[in-house]
């Protein structure tokens, strides 16, 4: 992930050398851990190998205690990715940490629950009958962007070739939201990325309209989101595919659409609301899907899915053989030796917990999200930008709402009618499809009351008690527009969502409280380490006088993706 | 005094035992125990496991672990995996604190800083062990590198970078950037294929002789033209082991003053060459050498899922690729194709670095080296040709072939399937192209293959090679048949897909087999 630059100990070193003690070498006979020479003569190495080593328990410990460090999983609200696994999970991946899925000879159980893994999410994504899927799990949704659009631009290119025609320009398309990974696959990839902007009208997602302003001969695929990771809402898979349909009876070309549901894919199968409209296999211009097994499909970070809809999406160009003993084995990845715990245990929880089982746990996410988004917006100060507490009928597209109605049928199948009768019997049906995110900022009308509170304050002071929830811009062009964002994970309890919303509330409160000049002081102290690494900061310097100073300095501190920074948790 | 007793009638014997089956009529269980007694009374244990599509209800946990667990055991014994480079053992301690981080996202830099600031350390520690040069003064200078899920990834970022670089060079001097290579053996790994191919560059490839098992300096420096992005040598070859003479092409590329830089595909031998023969001259103390890969799931001592690339300073990776990262205020330079991913096997990493230290990996390369000295001179002994390289000289692993010799009627792959009736999965190669079909077999010595176990080894190849001396050439082919369906995973394999039958790649078109590393 970070490249980090190599540092330079010399330094380091000198400056602990008035430390030091002659008799610095490490002990190999001691009674406790903290027994040894790194717990108080020495520093652990941290920039050159060390000479000698240490004991094992003795390592282990200052290893730990270090880790100490590290955020607690469970109140970190920002990130997508799963952190809640149940003692079997954590047993068997475990036992099974030492495996190489790439070693497929050597271990062909691993190998054939992987396959399986591939085989049900296939299904679940109503793969057609005819057609023969095909599917590999990834390091995570970014290998599996990078696959799926190599797989579109090779596509491309062999159309290209076969018609005669150049096929040095080629074009992607997406939304702004999109995750960096997208970004990458373009730049990476040699391939144009047409970056549409967002708008409130298009839910800060994809707009169709500007796909279809924006497609040509040269356009190797759309990248669709099944969730943005701004706002959870889900952008118009089947609206987009119907703009390329158009677009093909017009020219005849014909452009597919890879959808990115890297958080999505695990929740729209199950949850009552969908998709608001189709947007898997179903589509046949949907030609690949991905997905992140350890999102919410709850697996341990380090998994992902990728599936094409039928092997001939699958250029023959990119595949790799290799031979085993004789036996032979197809492989399109770009990782190659890599652990396969992850998939197991995805495998274990697509059994365990089986369709009834995820269904449960979405709702319940869904359910908590609305929960907190109705709590927000009751306080008045808050409003949301996410939309999944927002029943369906004030957005009233008859179309979507019958679309909704047949999937929704086709998905639950005979348990509809057994659902609804239930005790509770509130569903995400009557809501506003989307993922369980929570996306709010300050109403209009409390800036205005309180010029002086910026929202990023917020943000710090939940962060002083442990919540993680961070404060960006929405992508450009609504880049002007900051949030805070809720990510409801399966972990994310009732209680715990009722202790959150009494510190978010307790938190403005003492800002409302507090004047300008505390919130300042509170502002220009954590500033200062940034300030250190990074110069770009430096419009942060001084203490705004003037109010309309103020509102641009906003602007400033949620990092714009303009200036080629992105978010980094997905 | 005995009793007197009727004896009954045909018809009432008859009638009795009807009665009795009558009466003993199965009573199965019928009342789908979903989970009361233990896993295997459970329903489900007389139940296929889903494998096509979502079961629709529930499964107790215990009994989803114990079938998985159960199905498991099916695969392979990792000790006795002598193909893979792959690291099989690692000390509890380090077991535990991997085991303690499984749920903790790696790329989650603002969430776990402890993890993030642990790979620079790693990084680091590893630059320094390449002779990396610091950069105190100028920032601009020092060395940077990162941490991946493997050697693969490594690869693939070090071959983009060449090629960017490139890239702007040539649009900077008004030049076409159509055609880009790329310089490499024909024994790599199948990602520098893989990289190529990918990245749409050419490979130009040295290949390999009957003789010569890794590329000839001055043939590789021959190839180079205006187009070539850069040159890939490998340190230990995946099928001799072998360390490419990386400085005999890095002054060959000086004398002719060419400015092609090297990429060195140091995966296995990265963490036994500054060990075991800290003299060798092959990293960044030759000027040519910008980026070199390392897999740290191989004789860095870690479990599957840790590489490191280091590039000498940051002006040889081209800013464009290079992506910032905000996370509530910090930035991160990323360089990386995969994004979320486990933290457990860098903080392995560092637990290994840290309580080894130089010595530790030195007494351990010292013993692998030992035991593959050992285990070439019996195999001599035995009459088998060596390939590979002893003491040091290149990664402990021993390549052997069997005496070309006309009357025999087994080659290296049939003692490959009977060392596999005996668990061991030792496997046959047939080398890079360009080597008449050269067959080798090939053992790994990884830090878990003592010295005992290496006796056990040869033990079973003698009794292996008795055996087939005694057969004729028709029984051997038909046995050769019988354990390859039976015994091995990919003969049984029914996923390989009939479409893809690809002539692409080296392997394609050659039928050179990829080792597995």
């Amino acid at each position: 992930m970070v490249l980090s630059r190599h540092v330079d100990p010399e330094e380091v070193v000198s400056h602990l050398q008035g430390a030091r003690t002659s008799n610095n070498k490490t002990k190999l006979s001691h009674l406790t851990p903290y027994d040894t020479a790194y717990a108080s003569q020495v520093e652990i190495p941290k920039y050159r190998l060390p000479d000698d080593g240490a004991p094992a328990d003795a390592v282990y410990a200052m290893i730990r205690d270090e880790l100490d460090l590290d955020g607690r999983p469970n109140l970190n609200l920002a990130s997508f990715v799963n952190t809640y696994v149940d003692d079997n999970s954590q047993k068997i991946m475990a036992e099974n940490v030492a495996k190489n899925l790439a070693d497929n000879d050597e271990y062909p159980a691993m190998l054939a629950m992987s396959q399986r893994c591939v085989s049900i999410l296939a299904n679940l994504w109503r793969v057609n009958k005819g057609e023969k899927a095909i599917g590999s799990p990834t390091v995570g949704s970014s290998e599996a962007i990078h696959l799926g659009g190599l797989a579109m631009k090779r596509r491309w290119q062999e159309r290209r070739w076969a018609e005669g025609k150049d096929a040095y320009k080629p074009n992607i398309l997406m939304g702004s939201n999109a995750q960096v990974a997208l970004e990458k696959f373009a730049r990476y990839f040699d391939v144009e990325a047409r970056i549409l902007p967002v708008s409130a009208k298009s839910n800060f997602c994809l707009d169709p309209d500007l796909v279809r302003q924006n497609i040509d001969e040269n356009t190797i695929g759309v990248f669709v989101i099944l969730g943005s990771t701004y706002t959870g809402h889900y952008e118009p898979v089947e609206e987009i595919a119907r703009i390329l349909d158009e677009f093909q009876n017009m020219t005849g070309i014909d452009i597919p659409i890879h959808v990115d549901a890297a958080s999505g894919g695990f929740v729209a199968p199950f949850t009552h609301a969908g998709a608001g409209q189709r947007w898997n296999f179903e589509l046949p211009r949907v030609k690949s899907i991905n997905t992140s097994g350890h999102k919410f499909g709850l697996s341990c970070a380090g998994v992902g899915w990728i599936i094409w809809r039928d092997e001939s999406y699958l250029p023959q160009h990119l595949i790799f053989k290799l031979h085993y003993l004789g036996g032979t084995e197809e492989s399109y990845t770009l990782n190659f030796s890599r652990p396969g715990a992850q998939v197991i245990v995805q495998y274990y929880n697509l059994i365990h917990l089986g369709f009834s089982g995820y269904r449960e746990i979405m709702e319940n996410c869904l359910a908590n999200a609305r929960l907190l988004s109705n709590s927000l917006e009751a306080t008045k100060w808050y409003t949301c930008v996410s939309a999944i507490h927002r029943p369906t009928k004030t957005v009233p597209t008859g179309v979507a709402q019958k679309v909704k109605n047949t999937v929704e049928s086709a998905v639950s199948g005979g348990g509809k009618e057994q659902q609804q009768q239930d005790g509770s019997g509130e569903t995400s049906a009557a809501y506003v499809a989307g993922l369980p995110v929570v996306s709010f900022r300050l109403t209009d009308e409390f800036k205005r009351e309180f010029v002086h509170i910026k929202q990023e304050t917020v943000s710090l002071l939940l962060r002083a008690r442990g919540w993680i929830i961070p404060n960006y811009a929405l992508p450009p062009s609504e880049d002007g527009t900051e949030i805070l964002r809720v990510v409801v994970r399966e972990s994310m309890s009732f209680d715990l969502l009722d202790r959150l919303v009494t510190d978010i509330v307790q938190v403005t409160e003492k800002l409302i409280d507090n004047d300008e000049v505390d919130l300042s002081i509170l502002h220009k102290q954590r500033k200062e380490p940034a300030a250190k690494t990074d110069s770009s900061k430096k419009s942060q310097g001084g203490v705004a006088k003037d109010t309309e100073q103020r509102a641009l300095n906003v602007g400033k501190n949620a990092s714009r993706m303009a200036e080629g920074i992105h978010r980094s948790v997905c | 005094m005995v009793h007197l007793s009727t004896i009954p009638s045909e018809d009432e014997i008859d009638d009795k035992l009807v009665e009795s089956v009558k009466k003993a009529h199965l009573q199965l269980v019928n009342d789908e125990d979903a989970f009361t007694t233990s896993v295997y009374g459970s329903r489900f244990a007389a139940l296929d496991l889903p494998r096509h599509e979502m079961p629709e209800r529930e499964m107790p946990k215990e009994v989803a672990y114990r079938m998985i667990k159960d199905e498991l055991s099916l695969d392979g014994n990792p000790m006795l995996n002598l193909a893979s480079f792959v690291t099989t053992y690692m000390e509890e301690e380090a077991e535990k604190l991997m085991t303690e981080s499984f749920s903790k996202n790696f790329i989650d830099y603002e969430e776990y800083p402890q993890s993030a600031d642990i790979q620079n350390r790693c990084v680091s520690m590893i630059g320094r062990l390449f002779n990396a040069p610091g950069g105190s003064d100028d920032a601009t200078k020092g060395a940077v590198g990162t941490s991946c899920v493997g050697s693969s990834e490594a690869i693939m970022l070090a071959v983009l970078a060449m090629k960017k670089r490139w890239k702007n060079k040539r649009v900077a001097a008004g030049k076409s950037t159509d055609k880009p290579n790329i310089i490499m053996s024909s024994a790599v790994q199948v990602c520098w294929e893989k990289a190529a191919r990918y990245f749409e560059v050419d490979e130009k490839l040295v290949y390999c002789t009957q003789e010569r098992y890794v590329i000839d300096p001055e043939e590789t420096v021959n190839l180079v033209d205006e187009n070539t992005i850069g040159i890939c040598t490998i340190l230990g070859t995946t099928y001799t082991g072998e360390y490419e003479d990386v400085k005999a092409v890095n002054d060959l590329l000086v004398r002719k003053g060419l400015d092609i830089p090297i990429h060195v595909d140091a995966a296995s031998g990265g963490f036994v060459a500054p060990f075991v023969v800290p003299d060798l001259k092959w990293d960044f103390r030759l000027e040519k050498v910008v980026s070199i890969n390392v897999s740290g799931h191989k004789y860095g001592l870690v479990y599957p899922g840790v590489g490191w690339v280091v590039w000498r300073s940051a002006e040889y990776l081209p800013k464009e690729l290079v992506f910032n990262i905000n996370y509530l205020g910090a930035d991160q330079a990323s360089f990386t194709l995969n994004f979320s991913k486990g933290a457990s096997q860098v903080i392995g990493q560092y637990y290994q670095l840290i309580r080894l230290g130089k010595h530790g990996y030195r007494a351990i390369m010292s013993n692998l080296t030992r035991t593959a000295n050992y285990l070439s001179d019996s195999l001599e002994a035995m009459g088998f040709i060596i390939m590979s390289k002893k003491s040091g000289e290149g990664l402990p692993l021993v390549a052997f072939r069997l005496t070309p010799q006309e009357d025999r009627n087994y080659d290296e792959f049939a003692l490959a399937h009977q060392l596999r009736v005996r668990g061991w999965v030792v496997p046959a190669y047939t080398m890079a192209p360009n080597t008449k079909n050269l067959k080798m077999l090939r053992v790994v010595v990884r830090e878990d293959f003592t010295r005992s176990r290496c006796d056990n080894l040869i033990a079973d190849i003698k009794l292996g090679q008795q055996l087939l001396e005694q057969m004729d050439r028709d029984s051997i082919k038909k046995q050769q048949d019988f354990i390859h369906k039976n015994h091995t995973a990919s003969g049984k394999a029914t996923h390989n897909h009939p479409k893809y039958r690809e002539t692409h790649s080296i392997q394609g078109r050659t039928g050179k087999t990829h080792a597995i590393c």
